[in-house]
């Protein structure tokens, strides 16, 4: 037996309905209405459908029109009284809001009428619904464990599906020209993605940094030894002639530090990279400000231990040590940048970096050429 | 319906809620099923409420964010800043952070809107955790409802996803902060991450594509994601109903509880209500997000004490927890924040999101289920939650190590390195304490049962014993027989007589035997077995610690 058997063997109903038929319409009388007394005593509207078997789960003749103070009319009219109650406080709370409102605004005030505003609203139909309203605890059946089909319906369904899946099947050319179709057309789709972004290009190891470039403070004014005393620190930027674009600044940010006397390890290669000499009691050297873990600015320095501390996650880099990273999850020393004291008196690079700045990727070079800023050493 | 009058009264208002109706039925045919909705039965546990309440946090989330996108400016211009925060007065700053400036001082109504806008993201996102835990620790991801847990992960990822750009548009100094580490996070992922994280902000780092970008996505694309799956999510749970908790009267193919016409849409309504003054209370007398002390973002700025919202406090974390490895070979390396940042939180998902197939694989179980586990009931998986939360609550405690080290005297590298060992720690020792308490909660349980129960014992013709006046027994609230029955480890037995519910594993037993008043026996069944660790009925096979 069909389903379309099963509608057409039902009998038609009331006329307004569109000529639907099924279970749940069948045959409601008029007197089956909200409201009379019938309807309350339907047993229909328990949740079960109709021609269903009764389950044995389901007590009969439940009855949900009770509300808790049915047979108490006094209790009703306090009940009343206490929502209208509830809702006069949204009343007021309007004409407070409003009242603030144009008395130019307040955010605690505010915040005070609309909370009192909502509260009456919400508890004020908690009540109601409570104290004057039918409908608590009623018990239904859930139509079976789950709502899974019986087999003729399923049956039914594969049918349905096996119409196209045997005529598709028999074309097994169709299929692949299709299937190759959308996967050149599907790929061609997603090329405008790529209008995003730029091209990456190297950017990730290159900083505006060149040779005989100054370090100016983010206002743009040059840096002379002097201006930074002992234990000092100062973050500076390449002086590129024009004003630096937030990419540049963050890329290329320079903490430029004064360690005074203090013992600074100095690299093979790297003698002349600090301006003044170790042990003296000023020594400025400089190092990328960008963290080698996740690029936050590392701007937190511990002077009596010449420690830099990254404030996001707390890796510690230790300046005498060419600022290795001695706690936290950074995996890199903070690269050097080389100064020299220029012909003016300003403080200058030598060159750019000779290591990519800011935290690791995929390709990462680990030396690059600080002059023609191009990678040399992979690995 | 005492007076005539009244009966009158009733009847010409019912004729009217008729011909209203029919006025909707002659076009739609909708009668079944509005009368079917209405009709429709929700449990009454408060537990169910809380995912109620994500949801009308977002309802509050859409509304006052409609009314902050109409003054917020999504742009990375810069601007010398000249409004009526003063102390930022000539300040260069971003179009995005002067507007968000305009929205907390200049605009009447703005802060208050804001700061409730803000408030509600959070308790959000607090709200579906907590339903999330309630339907894990429940076992109301089983069979049937895979799918609508699958959907709601994916809806917990889209609104931490929401959340998160939502808080970084206004372009202060501490969201910033929290790009720039997506950034690197973006940035670490092998092979393409350097590709990808130029196509999502249109080049380097910091740039000005990102903030519009980010507005399209928290106004446009990530609300419509969520928009569907709310829809799905709900829609399926009308077809499938709630579960509910076992209990007198309650069986796998019944459900209790009330009409959703007119006691549950009057308790949603109110439910929304209230959750919304609570929101406005927060928003009014709690401040949140003060982007004004923070200052505009500067690439080369940072605060200390920067921790962001703390639904992604477990993410910033982790990157703290991780130590200073990064592996690196043949030119390539894996930067170090893809460990924390990226395999970590993946691999939790894809756990999360295969629960349900883990779950039936370790419990054999693979019927369907209306009725709930107690947690008790099933001490390996509430000892797989209460690791995965102590897991959860060490990494986002590490996420504020800085503060709790200021807080605490202590210095910082200790407790990171005490959470580094507290990581492992806490979520073996809470899971094995968490197993404890559910096999010492299911032996409480059981004492109720072997203790004298008061009532009179009858013997009926047919030769059982019943206790009458005794809760536990066979009959429902208003005296039907129900066939089922709560026994003192909250079990729901089945006993022989009665219904057979359709697919459930029924429990074999003396009581299957017994027909006509089991009950007594069923009980005594139950105590004579002595099995505290009994598996409810519906699950084939029991536990494996059974």
């Amino acid at each position: 037996m069909t389903s379309i058997d099963e509608s057409d063997s039902r009998p038609e109903l009331d006329p307004r309905s569109g000529g639907r038929t099924g279970a749940d319409q069948t045959d409601v009388p008029e007197s089956l209405l909200p409201g009379t007394q019938e309807y309350l005593e339907d047993p229909r509207h328990y949740g079960i459908e109709e021609g269903a078997p009764w389950p044995d789960d389901v007590p009969r003749g439940q009855n949900d029109t009770h509300w808790r103070y049915e047979d108490d009319p006094r209790g009703a009219r306090v009940a009343e009284l206490r929502i209208a109650f509830c809702w006069l406080i949204t009343l007021l709370s309007g004409i407070g809001l409003a009242a603030v409102y144009v008395a130019g605004g307040e955010a605690q005030v505010e915040g005070a009428f609309l909370f009192a505003g909502f509260a009456g609203l919400g508890v004020g139909f908690v009540l109601w619904a409570r104290d004057l309203l039918p409908g608590h605890d009623v018990i239904a059946s859930r139509g079976g464990l789950t709502h899974a089909s019986d087999e003729a319906d399923r049956r039914l369904a594969v049918q349905s599906l096996g119409r196209a899946v045997e005529p598709m099947a028999r074309r097994p050319f169709l299929g692949k020209v299709l299937g190759g179709v959308l996967t050149v057309f599907g790929v061609s789709l997603v090329f405008p993605i790529a209008s995003l972004g730029p091209a990456v290009d190297g950017q990730f190891a290159r900083t505006p940094w060149r040779k005989g470039m100054r370090a100016v403070s983010e206002v743009g004014t040059p840096v002379k030894p002097s201006d930074i005393l002992p234990n000092g620190v100062l973050t500076v930027f390449p002086d590129t002639g024009e004003p630096l674009d937030s990419q540049a600044m963050a890329q290329s940010a320079v903490l430029l530090i004064n360690i005074g006397s203090a013992p600074f390890k100095v690299l093979p290669g790297r003698e002349t990279w600090h301006i003044g000499s170790v042990g003296s009691t000023n020594c400025l050297v400089a190092f990328s400000k960008i963290c080698t873990h996740a690029g936050c600015p590392v701007s937190q320095y511990d002077w009596w231990t010449h420690e830099l501390v990254c404030p996001c996650h707390q890796s510690t880099f230790q300046v005498l040590l060419d600022c290795k990273p001695i706690f936290g999850p950074a995996p890199r020393n903070l690269p050097q940048l080389p100064l020299y004291v220029d012909p003016e008196g300003y403080i200058a690079s030598q060159s750019g970096f000779t290591e990519p700045v800011g935290p690791g990727y995929w390709n990462r070079p680990i030396e690059i050429n600080p002059f023609t800023h191009k990678a040399v050493k992979y690995s | 319906m005492s007076s005539t009058t009244e009966r009158a009264a009733a009847q010409r208002r019912s004729s009217r809620v008729k011909s209203g109706l029919d006025y909707i039925d002659d076009r739609f045919g909708s009668s079944p099923f509005m009368r079917s909705a209405m009709d429709k039965i929700f449990p009454d546990h408060w537990s169910f409420m809380v995912g109620e309440i994500a949801m009308y946090c977002f309802v509050v989330l859409i509304i006052t964010g409609i009314y902050l996108a109409l003054f917020y400016v999504p742009s990375s211009a810069t601007i010398i800043y000249h409004g009526s925060y003063k102390p930022l007065d000539g300040q260069s700053m971003s179009a995005a952070y002067a507007s968000v400036l305009n929205i907390s001082f200049h605009v009447r109504a703005g802060l208050v809107m804001r700061q409730v806008h803000h408030w509600a993201a959070v308790v959000f996102v607090a709200a579906l955790c907590f339903h999330m835990c309630r339907v894990f620790f429940t076992g109301a991801f089983r069979k049937p409802r895979e799918v609508n847990w699958t959907i709601g992960l994916t809806l917990l990822m889209t609104v931490l996803l929401e959340g998160f750009s939502g808080y970084s548009l206004p372009d202060d100094l501490l969201s910033g902060t929290g790009l720039r580490v997506v950034y690197s996070i973006i940035e670490s992922i092998p092979l393409i991450g350097t590709k990808l994280v130029f196509l999502l902000w249109g080049g380097p780092f910091p740039g000005t594509s990102l903030i519009p970008r980010l507005f399209v996505l928290h106004e446009f694309l990530f609300p419509a994601l969520l928009v569907g799956l709310l829809s799905a999510h709900l829609a399926i749970l009308w077809r499938q109903k709630h579960t509910d908790f076992p209990g007198p009267g309650k069986t796998e193919t019944n459900i209790r509880g009330s009409r959703f016409f007119p006691q549950y849409m009057l308790k949603g309504g109110a439910l929304m209500f209230l959750t919304t003054a609570v929101l406005c209370a927060l928003g009014g007398f709690v401040q949140i997000n003060p982007i004004w002390l923070y200052g505009p973002y500067q690439p080369y700025a940072v605060s200390a004490g920067s921790q962001p919202d703390w639904y992604v406090g477990w993410l910033d974390g982790s990157l703290r927890l991780w130590p200073h490895w990064e592996f690196r070979s043949f030119g390539y390396e894996i930067a170090n924040p893809f460990f924390p940042g990226i395999l970590f939180p993946g691999i939790l998902f894809g756990v999360m999101y295969a629960w349900p197939l883990i779950d039936a694989w370790i419990y054999k179980d693979h019927v369907a289920h209306n009725l709930l586990d107690r947690p008790r009931d099933k001490p390996f998986r509430t000892a797989v939650g209460v690791a995965a939360l102590a897991f959860f609550s060490v990494c986002t405690m590490a996420s504020a190590s800085d503060l709790l080290a200021n807080d605490w005297h202590i210095s910082y590298e200790r407790i990171i390195e005490i959470l580094q060992i507290g990581v492992f720690v806490a979520p073996i020792g809470f899971g094995l304490i968490a197993y404890r308490v559910c096999i010492q909660l299911q032996r409480t349980g059981n004492m109720i049962i072997k203790k004298p129960i008061g009532g009179i014992i009858v013997r009926g013709g047919d030769g059982a014993y019943h206790t009458l006046g005794d809760h536990h027994g066979d009959h429902g609230a208003n005296g039907d027989r129900l066939g089922g029955d709560l026994t003192g480890g909250g079990h729901l037995v089945r006993t022989g007589g009665g219904r057979g519910g359709a697919g459930e594993g029924a429990p074999g037993g003396a009581g299957e035997a017994a027909s006509g008043g089991a009950a007594g026996d069923e009980v005594q069944s139950q105590r004579g077995s002595g099995a505290p660790k009994e598996a409810p009925p519906g699950v084939a096979g029991g536990e494996t610690e059974a």
